[in-house]
């Protein structure tokens, strides 16, 4: 019994360890540690934002703003908790093949970078926003919708 | 007992953590292989199973290489209708002279108006709603206008993969090739050609990038740019890639007419890419397509003038080129491949327009469809003025001078040819909406005073007007 007992934990520990190596495995694999990182090149591990990143480096934020600062909130409980919810959302579509194309940007995402904009142009932003609260506010990207990216 | 009891549950423990650690190995194995699916779809661009040569004619073969945009390329036999476009297929008896099954509908009966427009030219025969890439070559081969009128070689400039034949009849020289395809019967040189557009009319074989093939396009261009002030302009040097994706497509549509007995192909450009250009253009060549048989006048016939009208448009100014719309990228697995088949992009308008324009489909059609109608109905009214001015040259012919009509005919010859201009376009105004609706405006113009022209000439023998 307490033999048998004993393997019975060891084979268990095997398998976890199994597991648990090909997870870590795959996560490398994957370059996963990349998401955990700053770097836009990151965005195009898989090759659907490949035309968004391609467009970013010729323009003009290029040399001002990453992927991470726009699309992501300035406050790290805000950063991190959207780069886990898109995380985990794009490589679910992305495995399962089913999302629009060309893709689009959501609801919440886009509130995030306009966001952004205002974050950075603030002082722009302040003198020229006027909209009655009613109509919604002013978009950024309405009228300047190139400037990170063309698409 | 307790210790029974507690290694019971200790193994039940086992049982499950072996159970979900088993559970986890094998989803991560799934998606290590999803992914590993997905890089190596990213890695390989094409496999080179066939050689292909600068005289591979057979899309087939090229196929080999490039299933997926084969694929597409064969997919042009499709029938679909759009508002304004499209062609439906039609069941037809086979003859012996024309061995089709199906056809397109004929915008001749479905604008009887059109007849009076051509009469006295082939076109008032048969005119059908062009069909897809795929059958440009037997649709020319067997369309009743041949039986009315003996066509030259130079029809097959563009309706079948001339490139080979061209280089074939020339001894490797191009242009030489091409100009003796143009004095061959229709017949004759039917021969020497198998297959509509093919890849090599549009790629290069060895490296793929985009060529110019037809000799028409090459110096119509160069007259086109000299006009400009660019000297020497050589499209296959010149042209940026982008350029170029629109470009291919202009080798064919476009405005053109045979020059002189050697029935040379040429595109009239040398003043402009607009209609107004153009027939000054014709004008100062003295050249007509036809003697209208109701009225006498010198007519012309314009023939599909798409690259014309895009240029004059918003898209064109912005960079637009064809293919964006009409061969937009789409991606298959990893691969971003340009869509080979070719056909209106409200038949593709996730890929062909959302793409820069964020809106939903419905909104997109909607869009269109509003700029189409207005267009069509602006086409109606032109339509109606051409009529009635031809209607009145003819009443007004009896016991009239050449001298006496010249004015009227030659209002006749301008309606008709801006009423053409935007008539042969495919695009229902849509590729310069502004453009087209003062090409209509001018021909609508042309037209009304044309009638006053005609009331104006002297009261003709025996004080009828």
């Amino acid at each position: 019994m307490r033999i048998g007992s004993r393997l019975g934990v060891g084979l268990a520990l095997v398998v976890v360890g199994f597991a648990v190596g090909l997870m870590g495995y795959t996560f490398v694999y994957a370059r996963g540690y990349s998401y955990l990182t700053n770097d836009p090149s990151a965005c195009v591990n898989c090759h659907v934002m490949r035309e968004q990143y391609d467009g970013w480096m010729a323009s003009s934020h290029r040399r001002a703003a990453g992927c991470n600062d726009c699309h992501t909130p300035h406050d790290m409980v805000g950063k991190w908790s959207t780069k886990a919810l898109n995380g985990f959302w794009h490589s679910f579509y992305f495995t399962t093949g089913t999302f629009h194309e060309p893709i689009r940007i959501n609801a919440r995402n886009r509130d995030i970078t306009e966001s952004a904009c205002r974050s950075c142009h603030a002082g722009v932003v302040e003198a020229i926003d006027m909209a009655p609260r009613r109509q919604g506010r002013l978009a950024c990207t309405g009228c300047h919708a190139s400037v990170g990216h063309l698409h | 007992m307790a210790d029974s009891r507690g290694g019971r549950a200790r193994v039940s423990w086992i049982v499950i953590t072996v159970i979900l650690a088993a559970l986890a190995a094998a989803g991560a194995t799934a998606l290590l292989l999803n992914i590993f699916e997905r890089k190596t779809e990213a890695r390989n661009p094409f496999y080179r199973v066939v050689e292909l040569t600068d005289d591979t004619v057979d899309p087939a073969i090229w196929g080999k290489n490039f299933p997926q945009q084969y694929d597409g390329y064969k997919r042009t036999v499709d029938q679909v209708r759009t508002r304004y476009g499209g062609s439906e297929a039609v069941p037809r008896t086979p003859t012996q002279s024309d061995p089709r099954s199906v056809v397109a509908q004929s915008k001749l009966e479905e604008d009887p108006r059109l007849k009076t427009m051509w009469a006295g030219y082939a076109f008032a025969t048969d005119f059908r709603e062009e069909r897809g890439h795929a059958y440009m070559l037997e649709d020319q081969t067997f369309t009743e206008r041949q039986t009315v009128v003996k066509q030259p070689g130079t029809c097959l400039n563009c309706h079948a993969s001339t490139y080979a034949a061209y280089k074939k009849l020339g001894d490797g020289d191009l242009v030489k090739g091409f100009e003796k395809l143009n004095q061959l019967p229709y017949a004759e040189a039917r021969q020497l050609v198998s297959h509509p557009v093919a890849c090599l009319d549009c790629h290069a074989s060895d490296t793929m990038q985009l060529r110019i093939t037809r000799p028409a396009f090459i110096a119509g261009m160069r007259a086109l740019k000299a006009g400009q002030g660019v000297k020497d302009y050589d499209v296959n040097r010149d042209a940026t890639r982008q350029e170029m994706r629109a470009f291919v497509c202009g080798q064919c549509h476009v405005e053109y007419y045979f020059k002189g007995s050697e029935k040379r192909l040429v595109y009239p450009w040398a003043n402009g890419l607009r209609a107004d250009d153009i027939l000054r253009y014709y004008d100062s060549e003295q050249f007509k397509d036809w003697t209208h048989k109701d009225s006498g006048a010198p007519a012309l016939k314009a023939q599909h003038p798409e690259f014309e009208m895009w240029s004059q448009g918003i898209h064109a100014r912005s960079g637009v080129a064809c293919a964006d719309c009409h061969m937009p990228y789409k991606r298959v697995g990893a691969l971003k491949i340009s869509d080979h088949h070719v056909r209106s992009p409200l038949l593709n308008v996730n890929n062909a327009c959302q793409t820069c324009h964020k809106w939903s489909e419905d909104e997109l059609k909607d869009r269109v469809l509003t700029i189409q109608q207005r267009h069509f109905e602006l086409r109606n009214l032109a339509m109606d003025a051409l009529v009635a001015l031809i209607a009145d040259i003819k009443a007004a012919s009896a016991g009239r001078t050449e001298a006496e009509l010249a004015k009227p005919r030659e209002f006749q010859r301008k309606a008709q040819f801006y009423l053409d201009f935007v008539e042969a376009e495919n695009s229902t105004g849509f590729h310069a909406p502004q453009e087209a609706a003062r090409v209509l405006g001018a021909s609508i113009d042309f037209a009304r005073q044309g009638q006053v022209a005609v009331r104006d000439i002297r009261p003709a023998p025996g004080g009828r007007r």
